[in-house]
């Protein structure tokens, strides 16, 4: 179950380029194996965030102060397109991030955002880009500003941004609920379900090897 | 008034609808839901944790691919990759669910057996932790990856919450010129409306070139789907579909299969069906396609020139160019040919069949890998390897000097530890050129089979229209 989220004051980090795959959030052999959650936060952005011998790249805005300090991601097109893996998002989480304001994200990140407590907004790339300016003329100092509740951002400048969620997942985050236990209180509706799909497209229930 | 036309999609989202439960939201039916090695025994165990059980084991499929080796006899399958085997055998046996093994018929990459052992249908909800399930789209199934979250929602539940995607048509019109690929196809797509061009919606990819391309281009076209953005890439079935599914091993059979396919030739688009947007692309002027940078919407034709940063205006479009090429160590405005790989990789879930192996084999046949390159043919799945055995094509491969591996998703992600060295360069047949994808720091260009095999040969990117075969 997910960390509720209401709102959030923070450091916000932008980072504008575009298609940042799951692949640059998260490489993929630090996901291989059952036990790699509480592992992750340090290897996020790996191939931007460290120098080919480990060391820290201290161009990469995530290595520079206040941002290490960030809890929200300010991102450019396309953040987070490409592969399906958690482990982008948990990655992200572990290393502090709440929320991630973009003009658009991967459908299946955006997706794997909210059952991790993370809230992807979506709002035009004036605001995006409005927004990454007035942080960096403040050297990250700047605060920025989420309510979930009234579906605002307020940059530092104190300029309010209203944007749009789905409903049902703005409650989901609201509450932190669990969508498993939620689905299965309808468990009679799915068996209801199958019961006459059983007769409608057999071939669908009853696969079975031919000999 | 009249109601408009339906689309194919809309025909199988509203038969999978349990329930509406949200603004454009629905629990939808799960009818196949695929495991594999890298996140199947950790959704059972998610499961397990939770003390629930598997609501529809007999739906539910399992197979190694990820993190095994390719290497004759698996050998080199790491520590961690053996214990995601052995996860995946325990808890698929525990939780009664069948699971293709290593080394049994019906192993190989997911997106590769759903298709070739007809668990993937027209008309069919299929979904797996992985980006790529928009493959099986192109038998006509509503198809699209999910994540971890998702996976231990589907097995509880056999259901998956979902808002309504948007739709585009794309038409692929006219005759696919010789020596291009499906591969060749998608790719232009991309670079033509972008990494981002296709982000929430459904596409369904129809016109004439769509309806005279085989099975298994069909399914390359749909596998990139996600690289345009979009999570759901799908075809109308047809009568090529029938016969392709016709006596798979788990298609239906008889009486049954007579009911399928007269269910199926209901979902194609009506003729006055509206999508909420429309692509047009001419088939006859694409060319070999290869990608020079760190995203597939970095693709060029093969006799094109890598862009010059200079040349572009928009600040925020010339950075991410210098980007690119600074990753991927090319010159600006240098022409993509000729430029020097030491690697070929063909395999993956976008270009492991028997068709795209024969391709690649048409071209080798005869001739030799160049000095200094390393090229790999990793079939999708034991059948492939099998089938492809049969026709003599491990030995024309390996005869011309390029290994010939065991089934399995490979270099394509690196997961098994299978990588392109730091630096090195790749002609790949897969589906992703991003920073890192085969390897850290590896540079990889996407490209068709054909392609790949005339580089392999050449030593540098090729144009496979000039080389006989």
């Amino acid at each position: 179950m997910a960390k509720p989220f209401t709102k959030l004051a923070a450091i916000a980090a932008p980072i504008m380029r575009s298609n940042i795959d799951t692949d640059v959030i998260i490489r993929i052999d630090r996901l291989v194996g059952n036990s790699v959650r509480g592992t992750l936060g340090k290897w996020a952005f790996g191939a931007l965030r460290y120098l080919p011998d480990g060391s820290e790249n201290p161009e990469f805005i995530l290595n520079r102060e206040p941002y290490r300090q960030a809890e929200i991601l300010v991102t450019g097109p396309n953040f987070g397109c490409g592969s399906s893996r958690e482990g982008a998002v948990w990655s992200l989480q572990e290393m502090g991030i709440r929320a991630i304001i973009g003009s658009g994200f991967g459908d299946i990140f955006f997706a794997n955002c909210f059952q991790n407590g993370i809230l992807p907004i979506v709002v035009d790339k004036e605001i995006v880009d409005g927004l990454a300016v007035e942080v960096e003329a403040t050297q990250g100092a700047g605060r920025v500003s989420v309510d979930l509740r009234e579906q605002t951002i307020t940059a530092p400048s104190g300029k309010r941004h209203s944007f749009e969620i789905d409903p049902r997942r703005r409650t989901g985050l609201l509450e932190g609920l669990d969508e498993v236990s939620l689905t299965l209180q309808r468990d009679d509706e799915i068996r209801a379900f199958q019961v006459s799909d059983r007769v409608e497209r057999p071939w669908i229930h009853f696969a079975r090897k031919s000999a | 008034m009249e109601k408009p036309g339906r689309t194919l999609l809309s025909k199988i989202w509203d038969q999978h609808v349990i329930a509406h439960i949200g603004d454009d939201t629905d629990l939808l039916h799960v009818d196949r839901h695929l495991l594999h090695d890298l996140g199947g025994s950790r959704g059972l165990l998610d499961l397990k944790s939770r003390k629930l059980s598997v609501h529809n084991p007999e739906l539910t499929f399992a197979t190694p691919d990820h993190a095994i080796s390719t290497a004759r006899g698996r050998a080199g399958t790491s520590k961690i990759g053996q214990e995601l085997l052995a996860g995946l055998r325990t808890e698929t046996s525990a939780a009664g669910i069948e699971m293709f093994d290593i080394d049994e018929p019906g192993q190989g990459i997911v997106h590769v057996i759903g298709p070739e052992l007809g668990l993937s249908l027209p008309g069919c909800l299929i979904v797996c932790g992985d980006s790529h399930t928009c493959t099986h789209g192109g038998l006509g199934a509503l198809a699209f990856g999910i994540g971890s979250s998702e996976l231990t929602h589907v097995l509880a539940t056999q259901a998956i919450i979902q808002r309504r995607p948007k739709t585009m048509r794309v038409r692929f019109e006219g005759r696919l010129p010789f020596d291009v690929a499906a591969k060749d196809l998608i790719l232009a797509l991309i670079g033509h409306i972008g990494a981002a061009g296709g982000t929430g919606y459904a596409v369904e990819y129809a016109g004439s070139a769509m309806r005279d391309l085989p099975i298994e281009g069909r399914l390359t076209i749909c596998n990139l789907s996600i690289e345009l953005g979009a999570k759901i890439g799908l075809i109308a079935p047809d009568e090529k579909t029938y016969d392709y599914l016709h006596g798979r091993a788990y298609a239906p059979q008889g009486e049954m299969w007579q009911r399928a396919v007269e269910a199926w030739r209901q979902l194609p688009s009506d003729a006055d069906a509206v999508f909420d947007k429309e692509v047009l692309i001419d088939v006859e002027k694409i060319i070999p396609q290869v990608t020079w940078g760190i995203s597939p919407e970095h693709v060029i034709g093969v006799d094109g020139h890598v862009p010059d940063p200079q040349q572009i205006a928009d600040p925020a479009r010339r950075a991410a160019v210098e980007t690119a090429l600074d990753y991927m160590g090319l010159q600006p405005g240098a022409p993509i040919i000729g430029t020097p790989v030491d690697w070929v990789f063909i395999g993956s879930c976008t270009n492991s069949r028997l068709s795209d192996l024969r391709a690649a084999a048409e071209v080798a046949r005869g001739r030799k890998v160049a000095p200094g390159v390393r090229a790999w043919v990793v079939p999708g799945s034991e059948t492939v390897k099998r089938d492809a055995v049969a026709e003599g094509l491990d030995k024309l491969f390996t005869d011309a000097g390029f290994e010939w591996r065991e089934p399995g998703c490979s270099m394509c992600l690196a997961a098994n530890g299978e990588t392109v060295s730091p630096g090195q360069r790749s002609v790949s047949t897969s589906n992703r050129n991003f920073i890192g994808r085969q390897g850290p720091r590896a540079r990889t260009h996407l490209a068709s089979p054909a392609t790949a095999a005339a580089t392999a040969i050449s030593g540098a990117i090729a144009d496979v229209r000039m080389m006989e075969h």
